[in-house]
């Protein structure tokens, strides 16, 4: 994934195109990523439970205005940060075509981001969507006003989007290794599920989780943007959380390239 | 159970001490049986595998490093492995192609047209990739190939599955290909035909191990001699020995006879043929290469047998 001049020059170039074949693409498989969507609607479900417990008193901190507002937000930053790559990887592994994408004299890193950016404008209208429908409802009341806040917010999503695509990369690269990796990513999500605040907010949860959380990228794809999109914080606090998304993005990118270096060689020995 | 806890791995040398030279411009076929090593050298000689002994070069490149002024120069068909975007039509993935291997535009529809026209792919390039037929969609695998103007193709079975008709289009435009860009082709195919209309030199493998390199026409006539004679006689005959005394009966269909008939004696044989007999549609060939190939890996695995 380390470029040179020329090479760098390449991608750059390629970019334009390869963005362009990738919006087509999703659009091809606009049926498949709206069932996709579905089976992401997790938080709706969740959001009904838990704003049922806290109508009248709350839950551990959290109005049920608050948690319409927490979900919702989490349903947005799931949906502009998801990520199907893993399973794509897996199967060009399985297939052997994966062979053809190593031919091209663009590294597949680039040519897999690309496809994954592109999905990108048919997730934000769907987030529009559910961005509107947060707005529209009581959730909105809980909602920070602060300016500074509302700008961090797609920077936060961002380094969100990118941390989630590298540690799905490293997911994929690990198919070099192993013959199904469909186990990994069950055990992937469960972990996620929980440390993420994906489940329930992480300070509703029970010590440790919220302690270990802390030190596991989870939390960085989900919570801190959910948090900056849907709480008051002192600006400080928000910077803080995106400092420490800023060291996640590094260091999954790191062991998204030392996981697919090594898989690499090992493919280049026994072949697919 | 024992097998949950530890696995028995055997290593298996693949291509073994395989050694060979093709000059630019060279049509090369590389035979040998099913698990012979003809996908894993290709797949070393493009880079895709990394040998764990020996030497390898393309073009003064080492393949394994894939670096990009080699992937410029060469590509790797499989006919069982698609490169087109499934989903969308070929003229996506050309478009995807041009991008990264940085064509020029005026070059990428040069060479589009080129091969629009050679592989007639006309109507094709606006269907999605899954609605084309097989041969279809090996003729948009050749163009998504062959777009960046490759000067060294490896092919491995790009004919598997098609029909006669398309197999001889594809290697039709093989042939073309090469003869107008000098390209070097080493082929690998179940078809002997594609082989033996494609190929003046083959290289053989059996288990990892090369067994022969060189000239076709000579390993034909080293491993089997002598003619295939066929003729359509008048009339059908049972009378055997009749035959037998021309030559070997090969094959008897009706009033078709195959001959199998030693150099030596073909003139005699031909001229009573014609003088006596009063055969129709004769007509004198080598053996197929298949009946050839069976031999040298007959004779092959005897001698590994003996070692």
């Amino acid at each position: 994934m380390r470029l040179h001049g020329s090479e760098i020059a390449r991608v750059v170039k390629a970019f334009p195109t390869l963005l362009r074949v990738g919006v087509s693409e999703t659009v091809a498989f606009r049926m498949a990523f709206l069932i996709w969507i579905l089976t992401a609607t997790q938080p709706l479900v969740m959001m009904s439970l838990m704003t049922f417990i806290a109508r009248g008193q709350g839950f551990r901190g959290y109005s049920a205005p608050a948690f319409i507002a927490y979900y919702l937000a989490a349903l947005i930053v799931r949906q502009l940060t998801g990520s199907w790559v893993s399973s794509r990887m897996t199967e060009e592994i399985r297939m052997g075509t994966l062979a053809m994408r190593l031919l091209r004299p663009i590294h597949p890193f680039y040519t897999f981001l690309a496809s994954q950016l592109a999905a990108i404008p048919l997730r934000a209208a769907i987030s529009v969507v559910l961005a509107a429908i947060l707005l529209a409802t009581s959730g909105a009341a809980t909602l920070p006003h602060d300016l500074t806040q509302l700008v961090l917010a797609p920077i936060s999503i961002t380094l969100s989007w990118l941390i989630s695509f590298s540690v799905f990369f490293t997911i994929g690269s690990l198919a070099l290794f192993l013959t199904e990796t469909t186990a990994l990513g069950t055990a992937y999500f469960a972990l996620f599920s929980l440390f993420s605040g994906y489940l329930m907010p992480l300070d509703t949860l029970p010590q440790p989780i919220p302690v270990l959380a802390g030190w596991l990228p989870f939390k960085f794809m989900l919570a801190v943007p959910v948090m900056v999109m849907t709480r008051e914080l002192p600006i400080t606090t928000c910077l803080h959380m995106l400092g420490g998304q800023l060291v996640w993005v590094a260091l999954t990118l790191a062991l998204a390239r030392w996981t697919w270096h090594r898989g690499i060689k090992r493919f280049e020995s026994v072949g697919s | 159970m024992k097998t949950l806890f530890s696995r028995n791995h055997e290593t298996v040398r693949a291509v073994d001490g395989v050694s060979f030279t093709i000059e630019r411009g060279e049509r090369v076929g590389f035979l040998g049986p099913n698990g012979a090593g003809k996908t894993t050298t290709l797949k070393m000689l493009s880079g895709l595998l990394h040998p764990t002994a020996g030497e390898c070069t393309v073009d003064g490149h080492v393949p394994f490093r894939r670096e990009v002024a080699l992937l410029e120069k060469i590509t790797l068909v499989m006919g069982q492995k698609s490169q087109l975007i499934w989903d969308l039509p070929p003229s996506e993935t050309y478009a995807l192609n041009c991008a990264v291997f940085d064509i020029p535009k005026p070059r990428f529809h040069a060479a589009l047209e080129e091969l629009t026209e050679l592989l007639e792919l006309g109507g094709l390039l606006d269907k999605p990739a899954r609605q084309l037929s097989l041969g279809e969609r090996m003729k948009c695998e050749l163009a998504a190939a062959l777009l960046h103007g490759p000067s060294v193709l490896f092919l491995d079975e790009p004919t598997i599955g098609l029909d006669v008709a398309m197999q001889l289009a594809v290697r039709d435009f093989i042939r073309r290909y090469n003869q107008a860009h000098q390209a070097t082709v080493l082929l690998t195919s179940h078809y002997m035909q594609d082989v033996v209309a494609l190929c003046p030199r083959i290289i053989v493998i059996d288990r990892g191990k090369l067994v022969h390199d060189g000239d076709l026409k000579a390993l034909v006539k080293a491993l089997d001699p002598d003619k295939r004679v066929s003729f359509t006689l008048p009339h059908p005959i049972n009378d055997d020995d009749a035959l037998g005394k021309l030559g070997a009966v090969l094959a008897r269909d009706g009033a078709r006879i195959t001959l199998r008939v030693s150099e030596r004696e073909l003139p005699g044989v031909v001229s009573h043929l014609l003088g006596t007999l009063e055969v129709a549609d004769l007509g004198i060939e080598d053996p197929p290469l298949e009946d050839v190939l069976r031999v040298m890996f007959g004779a092959a695995r005897e001698a590994a047998v003996n070692e």
